[in-house]
């Protein structure tokens, strides 16, 4: 180190576009896979969690209401910030025991996802809507619109490309979303919060929270104004109470695999809305 | 001009039109009926047996067996046998045949389906005749079609079946809702379960008849009857691959809580308080008729009834005007009348919650007008209903009536009218009444529901997806969308 | 000029799917047979039995009148109608005919079917028919002014055609298939009523779209808009296509849906038809006798 000592970060919460501290004051230690001190990140508590889905709620509206043009352009921006970061982030995996290639290769993976779903943006409905001819004198047609907010547990592994994987098909299409991240992600979903901040992608639309997973996922599933939980990285023993509790205002719970990409996906973060119209003169 | 009722003979003609029943004639019921498993019908294991009534007369009409939990395991274990010995290698076409086979008998039958349904449930024969029993032909006509086409309808998809489904109906359209469910799920190369209303189980025996009659392998189609202990069996039962349920929000959530602790694949079309948006620039007329359509047909036990009235502030006392002189024509009574347009409540239970919430309105203090009619001495009815002066907070605003009462609330500009349509926990459908396009298009973007009339109400296609938002369920039924709830990636797929 | 004073009035929109769903449905109600007796000879009452072809001679005019003020020679207990429909040179011939029996002369007028030649020549074309007896005046709405969107001269050509009435009834034909949709009919009715008119009507025959159910129920609820606005009660004659007893029982229906029982009266509903008559007996006798009549058993005037 050249006698350099390394400025190690201090990770802070990622909520409506800032960087809070988490009001539990609660922090734990993120230590490389050879047991270097890598930084220090924010435990999040269920009040952090609250602030985080009310900050995606009042951004809902307004990200679903873009064009879905834009949005594309907002999901394409944050594949070249990442790319951009590209150096950064293989460090970040190389960190957590990854090896070079593999480190490279997730990298680009998880930019050509970002990529792949700022493509969606404005194909969704022409794949997933329909026209439909019903017998009698109606323009009669269907077409996706978000579930709204969103809380996705995401996967630990792999970090970056999971991460992309679940978040980018829930936020194409207008939703906003609060992701849990679990301690053996935080370093990476964090880093990607920065890529986020300087991406255009408008505050409260990505809401990271790092920490005990396990012991936000209840508080989420439980919370009369999340739509649907991405249930794709959480951990396999969540009790069967948490579970049975998004039933409280019938949530969407939402499993799927860490890596899959397909308009599939991005269904499992959508409603679809019927609309009849009358046909005379 | 000469004066016509001077010196007239002729006795004075209003529209007393009368008394036009529908033969009960074309029915033939059987006394006892038992549960429908492995193609026949057979003694419940239960032991146990519950009377169906006619509503409109409390007349019992037969005795249905009910099914318990052993029941419904040797249903799940027919409708398995019949999945893994042959129909999940039945092939489209195949299937595609069947259900061409049951769409035409129904169409042949339909008279006697929809008398029976109009015994069974109270709803008005006109109702029977022109909605529901079209409606279900056309339900496994369309299906039918898809059978043998899965592949477009998923493309770079390998999809298979799930397997058994179980499938719970309500009371409301039984038939109906029995086609919706049964349609998609045999087109997809699955085998049913399936478990009609307690108060309704007729059509659904009926419709046992039409399947032999078809030659529908046995086991594809079990029907087990019964109330909520013999649903909850079928729900808790662990050689289910995927449950579908139409019925009350509060048992929807009951069932998710089961389902989302075993990952099983649901889907709920529950409850709903739809708002019915009225502006001042609407074809008023057409807009009144909407309206009425809206609440009082099938006595308002519809989950998508527009049960909220929202009408611009600038028209309202117009409006409720009309809207009650409207109301002096509906005929309440007789549901096997063919001029009856407000049938018999379904039972005496949904009765008893109707006038609770009724008087609840009345002690929150919002204002009742009811449609001056003569209801019958027997059986269950509940005179059409309106509340005016209706606040946002009250019960009859916020809660599921289930009943012909429409609660009249006012907005002032198109963003309120926005904001109270959407304050609600349920999302299944909302109505739109503007001759203005792009306020329509404007509305229906912003409506948080899945069905969204405009210029129109209580609709319904085949081929058009229906289900909703929020707590109003999850899933759709009818069209592509709906098609895709009763399918799965095949194994080693994304 | 003898204008009746009225508020501006208030139009609003008709959608065409809602309207014709609700007409459907009025078709399909059912009636019962004690009281389809009293439903035919109201029927019967409101016919505006008519003949309006170039050939028509005094001769024909008078078997129509025969036929109008007993319409079954063998059974006095059916009612006369409600007037005879005649063109003006036939209104003298119909006026002697019809006297002291109760039953009306109506007379187009105003150069109908078109409408189409000078004002004055129009209203001095009603002034003669009344002179010669007619007591109610079936013209027509000037499609061209209001199709070129001149709806003043519209409405100062009905007025016109009102005070050249005197005291005889006005009934003002929209001819709705030429108008373009329910949309320009409820206008067109609303201006109408609005001008002095005691009817609306929805076609004079000479074109092949007739008055259709939907339509009439466009009309009736102008009708209850105008009376709901202004307390004056209008009239709705339906003429045009108008031949069984099954169609006649529809509009009486919609009428009595619509604007309520009042209504079902000569003084605000007529059928303009020249062979629903014979179905009405058709249907009559059958109600008497039990059987099924056949054509030779009515009498073709």
């Amino acid at each position: 180190m050249g006698g350099h000592l390394p400025v190690n970060k201090t990770f802070k919460l990622f909520i409506g576009g800032a960087f809070p501290r988490s009001e539990s004051g609660h922090t734990f230690q993120l230590r490389s896979d050879d047991g270097r001190l890598l930084a220090n990140a924010a435990r999040a508590s269920r009040k952090d969690l609250r602030e985080a889905v009310r900050a995606a709620r009042s951004a809902q509206a307004g990200w679903a209401g873009r064009t879905a043009y834009n949005r594309g352009q907002v999901l394409y921006r944050v594949a070249e910030m990442l790319d951009a970061r590209r150096d950064e982030f293989v460090a970040v995996l190389r960190d957590g025991g990854r090896s070079d290639e593999s480190a490279r290769n997730e990298v680009e993976q998880a930019v050509d996802r970002w990529v792949w779903y700022a493509g969606w943006a404005d194909k969704v409905h022409q794949v997933l809507g329909t026209v439909n001819p019903v017998a009698g004198p109606f323009f009669n047609f269907t077409y996706p619109e978000p579930t709204g907010v969103v809380v996705q547990a995401v996967p630990d592994d792999p970090p970056l490309l999971g991460l992309a994987s679940r978040l980018a098909p829930a936020i194409v299409t207008g939703n906003t979303s609060v992701v849990l991240a679990g301690e053996a992600a935080a370093l990476v979903a964090m880093s990607l919060a920065e890529v986020l901040t300087t991406s255009d992608v408008p505050g409260g639309v990505v809401n990271i929270l790092t920490g005990d997973r396990a012991g936000l996922l209840p508080w989420a599933l439980g919370h009369l104004d999340v739509n649907a939980v991405d249930l794709s990285g959480a951990p396999a023993d969540l009790p069967d109470e948490a579970l049975a509790d998004a039933a409280e205002n019938v949530k969407r719970l939402v499993h799927g695999d860490a890596t899959a990409a397909s308009p599939s996906v991005i269904a499992q973060f959508l409603e679809m809305k019927t609309v009849w119209h009358p046909i005379g003169r | 001009m000469a004066d016509p009722k001077s010196d007239d003979p002729t006795p004075e003609f209003g529209l007393d039109y009368a008394p036009a029943p529908e033969s009960t004639a074309v029915v033939s019921l059987a006394d006892e009926y038992g549960l429908f498993i492995g193609g026949e019908f057979v003694e419940p294991r239960s032991g146990r047996t519950f009377d169906t009534i006619n509503p409109a007369t409390e007349e019992r009409l037969a005795t249905v067996a009910e099914g318990d939990a052993d029941d419904v395991d040797r249903a799940v274990a027919a409708a398995r046998t019949a999945f893994e010995d042959h129909w999940s290698d039945t092939p489209g076409s195949v299937r595609a045949r069947y259900l061409y086979r049951i769409a035409r008998q129904l169409q042949e039958r339909s008279r006697e389906f929809a008398v029976l349904e109009t015994m069974d449930g109270g709803k008005p024969i006109r109702e029977s005749r022109d909605v529901d029993l079209p409606l279900v032909a056309a339900h496994f006509f369309h299906h039918a079609g898809w059978a043998d086409k899965l592949e477009y309808a998923f493309p770079n998809r390998d999809v298979a079946p799930h397997g058994v489904v179980g499938q719970i109906v309500p009371w409301n359209f039984p038939l109906l809702m029995a086609a919706w469910k049964l349609a998609p799920a045999l087109a997809c190369g699955n085998t049913v379960v399936l478990k009609p209303a307690e108060t309704t189980p007729l059509t659904a025996l009926l419709l046992a008849e039409v399947l032999r009659d078809v030659d529908l392998p046995p086991g594809v189609v079990n029907i087990v009857t019964g109330a909520g202990e013999t649903g909850a069996a079928l729900v808790e039962h662990r050689d289910i691959d995927k449950l579908a349920f139409t019925g009350s929000t509060g048992v929807g959530k009951q069932i998710q809580r089961s389902a989302a602790v075993r990952r099983l694949p649901l889907t709920l079309e529950l409850g709903g308080k739809a708002a019915n948006v009225v502006f001042e620039d609407a074809a008023i007329d057409q807009a009144v008729e909407g309206v009425i359509n809206g609440i009082y047909f099938n006595q308002g036990h519809v989950c998508c009834a527009g049960s909220r009235l929202l009408v611009q502030e600038s028209i309202t006392d117009d409006f409720v005007e009309r809207l009650k002189a409207r109301m002096t024509r509906l005929r309440v009574g007789d549901p096997l009348d063919k001029n009856t347009d407000v049938g018999a409540i379904n039972s005496a239970e949904q009765l008893a919650r109707i006038t609770a919430l009724v008087e609840s309105g009345v002690a929150e203090g919002a204002v009742l007008h009811q449609a001056p009619c003569d209801l019958p001495p027997k059986g269950f009815w509940f005179t059409p209903s309106v509340f005016t002066g209706v606040q946002q907070s009250q019960r009859i605003a916020r809660e599921e009536i289930f009943g012909p009462v429409l609660a009249v609330q006012t907005f002032r500009t198109p963003e309120e009218a926005v904001e109270k349509a959407n304050n609600s926990p349920y999302g299944l459908s909302a109505g739109v009444w503007t001759e203005k396009g792009s306020k329509i298009l404007w509305m229906a973007e912003r409506l948080r529901a899945g069905v969204i009339w405009t210029n129109s109400f209580n609709e319904f296609d085949a081929a058009s997806p229906f289900g909703g938002y929020k707590e109003s369920g999850f899933g759709r039924e009818g069209g592509l969308q709906g098609l895709g709830a009763y399918v799965r990636d095949a194994e080693g797929q994304a | 000029m003898n204008a009746p004073t009225y508020a501006p009035i208030r139009t609003t929109s008709v959608d065409q799917m809602g309207l014709e769903a609700r007409a459907d449905e009025l078709g399909s109600r059912s009636i019962k047979t004690s009281s389809k007796r009293a439903a035919l000879h109201l029927a019967v009452r409101c016919i505006d039995l008519t003949t309006l072809e170039g050939a028509d001679t005094p001769g024909k005019v008078a078997s129509l009148c025969r036929k109008a003020t007993r319409p079954d020679a063998t059974n006095p207990g059916i009612p006369p109608v409600a007037a005879v429909c005649v063109y003006p040179e036939m209104v003298a011939h119909a006026a002697s005919a019809v006297a002291g029996t109760g039953v009306a002369v109506a007379s187009v007028a105003g150069a109908f079917p078109s409408g189409l030649s000078d004002l004055d020549v129009r209203t001095d074309d009603i002034r003669c028919a009344v002179a010669d007896g007619a007591d109610e005046i079936d013209i027509v709405l000037n499609r061209s002014a209001f199709l070129s969107g001149d709806l003043s001269t519209v409405h100062d050509e009905v007025a016109a055609s009102k005070e050249a009435c005197g005291d005889a009834h006005l009934k003002v034909i929209l001819e709705t298939g030429e108008l373009g949709g329910y949309e320009p009919v409820r206008r067109a009715s609303m201006l109408a009523m609005a001008a002095g008119a005691d009817f609306i009507k929805t076609s004079t025959g000479k074109i092949p779209k007739a008055a259709t159910p939907a339509m009439a129920l466009c009309m009736a609820e102008a009708i209850r808009e105008y009376a709901h606005q202004t307390g004056r009660a209008v009239g709705f004659k339906a003429a045009g296509g108008i031949r069984t007893s099954k169609q006649a029982w529809h509009y009486l229906v919609l009428m009595g849906e619509t604007l309520g029982p009042e209504w079902l009266t000569p003084d605000r509903f007529r059928l303009g038809a020249s062979s629903l008559l014979n179905d009405i007996l058709l249907q009559l006798g059958r109600l008497d006798s039990g059987r099924y009549g056949g054509p030779d058993y009515v009498t073709l005037d």
